[in-house]
């Protein structure tokens, strides 16, 4: 009967799973929900896992429940139900019979009765109402039951849904932040370094050679060692792909797993400068890249790497008077490709552009990967190979 | 294993908490599930459980999480050294494993005699794979020792409330497994009542203004770390036990430090408060 608002909430993007849904199943046949409201409370609780669906899943309240035949139903009834009436105790007999009813009969049969039902009831064990031994109503006793009203807090679930109080915390880059991330969390290679500890097992091992005599083994603990070096393209025909270069930044200096990272941007094709800031305003000399940064680090094109053909083969060529190159800019990526063993491009264009001659020309000098979650992890598969080559030769 | 009423906790003298908090402490105890609580630092996360246990007249269990905790160290640990220590040199009865086998909090849950809350407290500050290491052991309330070939299942199931400081996020499958509640900020009324709770005493223009100032100081655009409720708990103390009258508190923001903790944001703050 709920399954509209299952599917209302993935549509709002909330991603609601039969766990989930069952979960809520469970809540709803102990009895847990005995108002708009509390089913408001009870089935976010269960159904969204971070204050950032918190919105999505308001909307999707309001749109299943805003006018919603079952929630009328129950509010109509809050008002019969408002004074219960105080209950008999039942002998354990009776409490036995009214057992052994699953959650679906309940609903069902709730709604039968609701509709055979005219008027108020308190008592007996059949309407819905107060005081009675029926499963449904309020203050009435049934191991199975549906409690129906009760005290409300004043403003509706619906009401305070159609609020929408935390439309704030809604951040609908987060999926896909996350999703860079996890590719990118496989870019790791751990080595020895850092503070010594205790290594258990070739402690035991050398003891037992010496016969029980207690030789103590100490090794570095185990951290991950890949710096990363992030090359942006801040240029003009980037602009529609900013979001999703920010969100690859985001991922990555979020993920905070690396020796080192560091970024830098460039427009177009990086030439005798690059840039800290996106700006570009304050340039860094691209040698001073290759003597910062050791070879094995692993560096990242972000870039279309569309251009006029003499902007990336001419000296001269770059677009900006004043950045002008000693160094054509194909040169300059060649110098990359030799300094650094692991490098990638990624490209936010669609592959099937990729025939642009610059992007042919580029792709030859390094391999180029879509900015998309696959993409990078190609790109990343691609750059571990260089680290997996050298533990292998170790 | 005794079931508990479904509004057994509905907080306590020392700590209010809403009524949607509440309901989903209680539901997370009638679902046997694991209670995530998320929110801003200094909202109450670590002290709920604390709370709940005192409410429910459970012993409290906690697990601090660190960036280095493993998921094994919750269980057991074997403690090798000592007992390669006692080989060599003597003592203690090497011949049985079980001597060296040391509880964690988990596994000190799972044996308790009575039922326990078990607060595991800021669960992102360890590595993104802990959460997941832990499923199965959550969920089944049990866990494996091969040294010993045993398994420890809980005698009582444990009331479960795990912390989060969103710092990482959290994997989805542990996610799924767990009733979310994140604690919105107070609201000025909420807050009232709070404070009342550890200041009974306090003059209510001295607190009125101090809630007033303490608003104002969160509502600063582009502070880093805005305070919170036991920044404002912190700063009411330091003006009670000064003798600050409330009209200083209107006119200024007497010993702002404690309100704001990082160099910049104090800085920002003393551009943008109206002095008057």
């Amino acid at each position: 009967m709920f399954v509209h608002f299952l599917y209302s909430l993935r549509r709002n993007g909330v991603p609601v799973g039969a766990q989930e849904w069952l979960a809520l199943h469970d809540a709803l046949g102990k009895g847990l929900v005995d108002s708009t409201d509390s089913l408001y409370g009870l089935a976010r609780a269960i159904c969204v896992h971070t204050e950032a669906h918190y919105d999505s899943y308001d909307v999707a309240f309001v749109e299943c429940f805003g006018g919603q035949d079952w929630i009328e139903l129950k509010e109509a009834l809050q008002q019969w139900l408002e004074n219960p009436v105080p209950m008999d105790q039942l002998s354990p007999e009776a409490f036995q019979a009214l057992t052994g009813m699953s959650l679906e009969e309940l609903l069902q049969k709730f709604k039968e009765t609701l509709e055979k039902q005219q008027e108020r009831h308190d008592g007996g064990s059949r309407w819905v109402g107060t005081g009675g031994t029926s499963p449904w109503g309020n203050s009435g006793r049934n191991p199975q039951g549906i409690r129906v009203g009760g005290s409300g807090g004043g403003r509706s679930a619906v009401q305070v849904a159609g609020e929408r109080r935390y439309r704030d915390f809604r951040t609908d880059v987060t999926i896909d932040v996350r999703q860079f991330k996890v590719a990118l969390r496989a870019l790791r290679h751990l080595g020895k370094e850092g503070r010594e500890e205790l290594a258990l097992q070739p402690t035991i091992d050398r003891t037992c050679k010496d016969g029980g005599e207690i030789e103590l083994v100490f090794e570095k603990e185990r951290k991950n060692t890949v710096r990363l070096v992030l090359l942006m393209d801040s240029g003009g025909s980037m602009a529609p792909y900013a979001r999703l270069v920010d969100r690859l930044f985001s991922a990555a200096s979020e993920i905070g797993h690396w020796k080192s990272f560091d970024h830098y941007f460039f427009h177009n094709c990086p030439y005798n400068r690059v840039y800290s800031s996106i700006e570009r305003l304050e340039a860094v000399q691209t040698a001073e890249v290759f003597t910062k940064h050791p070879a094995h680090a692993k560096v990242v094109f972000v870039g279309d790497a569309c251009m006029a053909p003499w902007e990336l083969t001419a000296v001269g060529g770059a677009l900006s008077l004043w950045d002008r190159n000693s160094r054509s800019g194909l040169e300059w990526i060649r110098a990359f490709r030799e300094h650094f063993k692991d490098i990638v491009w990624l490209n936010p264009e669609p592959e099937r552009y990729w025939t642009h001659e610059t992007i042919t020309a580029i792709k030859r000098e390094i391999p180029m990967f879509g900015l998309t979650v696959d993409g990078l992890e190609g790109a990343v598969r691609h750059l571990r190979r260089g680290s997996l080559a050298a533990r292998r030769g170790a | 294993m005794s079931e508990l009423p479904f509004d057994a906790f509905s907080g306590t003298a020392s700590y209010i908490a809403n009524d949607s908090l509440t309901r989903d402490v209680n539901a997370a105890i009638a679902l046997q599930r694991p209670l995530l609580v998320k929110g801003e630092p200094g909202t109450g996360k670590t002290l709920l459980a604390r709370a709940i246990a005192e409410a429910l007249g459970m012993p409290l269990l906690t697990w601090q999480v660190k960036s280095t905790t493993k998921a094994q160290d919750g269980l057991y640990h074997y403690d090798v050294v000592q007992r390669l220590n006692d080989s060599r040199f003597g003592g203690g009865d090497v011949g049985s494993i079980r001597h060296y086998i040391k509880m964690g909090v988990l596994g000190r849950a799972f044996r308790s005699e009575e039922r326990v809350v078990l607060l595991i407290d800021e669960v992102d500050k360890a590595d993104l794979e802990f959460p997941n290491d832990l499923l199965h052991e959550l969920d089944a309330m049990s866990f494996h020792i091969p040294e010993l070939d045993e398994t420890v299942s809980a005698v009582h199931r444990p009331i479960v409330i795990i912390s989060s400081n969103a710092e990482k996020e959290l994997p989805d499958a542990f996610l799924r497994r767990c009733v979310f509640h994140y604690i919105t900020f107070p609201e000025r009324e909420l807050m009232e009542r709070i404070v009342r709770v550890h200041y009974p005493d306090v003059t209510e223009g001295l607190l009125e203004a101090a809630i007033l100032r303490f608003y104002e100081v969160r509502r600063i655009a582009g502070l880093r770390k805005k305070p919170s409720t036991s920044e404002l708990i912190d700063w009411l103390f330091v003006l009670v036990s000064g003798g600050v009258p409330a009209e200083k508190v209107a006119a200024a923001v007497p010993f702002l430090g404690t309100l704001l903790k990082q160099e910049k944001d104090l800085d920002t703050a003393k551009q943008r408060i109206s002095w008057s």
